[in-house]
């Protein structure tokens, strides 16, 4: 079987998904830090969003067996915790994705999470700027919840960490 | 590390992560039972950040003493006798009422954005990075639980009470998080910990602040719990519930 290319490893890495929130990748979300190929040997490094995110090991046993299916002998993913993950970290297109799954992006910071919380959050379905934070913990350790103003829609918010 | 300060560190680690654990522990009680759906949620997070933030404090606790940081949380965790826990009364105590949870939330959480800023500046490089990570976590928690102690003591006069009377019985509690541990004052001299007592003028300052927006009265200082060796008197029943399944089958891969 042919080797891999670090290339070709990114590209199925862009393949493995949150299992929490499916329509973005492990790539778009930002927490994949590195990727080494030395022969049929892949090692990748992971920096996990919260300390007790529960998807953690899904991810990292999802990389596993889709690098070993395409190919390569063994597989590393080890976690790397500094630096810490931030969600500045989190892809044009993975924000993108976010709005579409109906989850607002957090917003853009400088590392202050006061700061970044006080930044108006648009509604994802109808645009309005017109919500209401309701509560600061949601249905995952990463998400609190909004509910728009002008549509009603209830929508959730990924936090700025 | 010189083997004094590095046993030191590894105690202090130790308790801290008993602290973050049981005081998880404690809020999970409340998961189905919350006062509303909203806060149902918001206090099952809660408590599953403290739980994750004390297996990061026993990663770094195994690292010192030799011991895998992959297996050992959960042996401190699951395999532990109850008179080895080195937690604060603090965080054992029953959960109370709704006002006693989110005040002892409260304490915990504004002594932890403190103790935690203070920390990111240690000199042990490990320490420093994992304060500063788990800080980010820590602004929701404090931001969260200080909203719920101004609604509850500005609130009607049932939550008024509610929340004096958790004051009265929280506040000598709440001061045993500035004693320091065996062997601190050599981790602080290193610039390895900061002083306790540092940490304390911050939080005394912005804990009485809120007392005085709530319109609360000042409890007598009171005489806080001296040893993390002494614990509540239903402890033991308290682990023995923790641990309950995880004994069941030791030999059980989860």
């Amino acid at each position: 079987m042919a080797e891999l290319t670090a290339e070709q490893v990114w590209r199925i890495l862009a393949e493995v998904n949150d299992p929490e929130i499916p329509v973005v990748s492990v790539v778009d979300l930002g927490i994949i830090r590195a990727v080494e190929v030395r022969g049929d040997e892949v090692q990748v490094q992971m920096t996990p969003t919260f300390q007790g995110c529960p998807a953690v090991q899904v991810m990292r046993a999802e990389i596993e067996n889709r690098l070993l299916e395409a190919g390569a002998r063994s597989v590393q993913v080890t976690l790397v915790h500094s630096p810490p993950w931030t969600s500045q970290w989190i892809s044009p297109q993975g924000r993108e994705k976010l709005r579409s799954f109906g989850l607002a992006p957090p917003p853009v910071h400088q590392g202050n999470i006061e700061d970044a919380l006080l930044t108006i959050t648009a509604c994802p379905y109808c645009g309005s700027q017109d919500t209401s934070l309701t509560n600061s913990f949601g249905s995952t350790l990463c998400r609190m919840i909004f509910v728009c103003n002008s549509c009603r829609q209830p929508f959730e918010q990924f936090k700025p960490l | 590390m010189d083997p004094e300060l590095q046993s030191a560190l590894a105690a202090l680690l130790l308790a801290a992560g008993d602290d973050e654990l049981i005081l998880g522990h404690r809020n999970s009680e409340w998961c189905g039972q919350a006062p509303i759906l909203e806060e149902d949620i918001a206090f099952a997070n809660l408590a599953l950040d403290e739980i994750a933030h004390a297996q990061a404090w026993y990663e770094l606790h195994a690292g010192l003493v030799g011991k895998d940081p992959q297996t050992y949380p959960d042996r401190l965790v699951y395999f532990r006798a109850a008179d080895d826990f080195r937690c604060l009364r603090l965080v054992e105590l029953p959960r109370g009422d709704w006002a006693f949870s989110m005040l002892r939330q409260y304490f915990f959480d504004l002594y932890e954005n403190i103790y935690l800023r203070e920390l990111s500046a240690s000199t042990y490089p490990p320490l420093a990075e994992t304060a500063a990570r788990l800080r980010k976590e820590e602004v929701y928690h404090l931001r969260h639980a200080r909203a719920w102690i101004v609604r509850l003591g500005l609130g009607t006069d049932e939550s008024h009470s509610r929340l004096q009377a958790a004051l009265d019985a929280l506040w000598p509690y709440a001061q045993q998080l500035f004693l320091p541990g065996p062997g601190e004052s050599a981790l602080s001299a290193a610039g390895i910990a900061p002083e306790r007592s540092r940490v304390q003028q911050d939080w005394m300052e912005q804990a009485h602040a809120l007392v005085q927006e709530c319109e609360l009265q000042m409890p007598a200082a009171g005489e806080p719990p001296a040893s993390r060796r002494e614990h509540i008197s239903g402890f033991k029943v308290l682990i023995d519930e923790l641990q309950s399944v995880a004994r069941l089958d030791p030999e059980a891969v989860w």
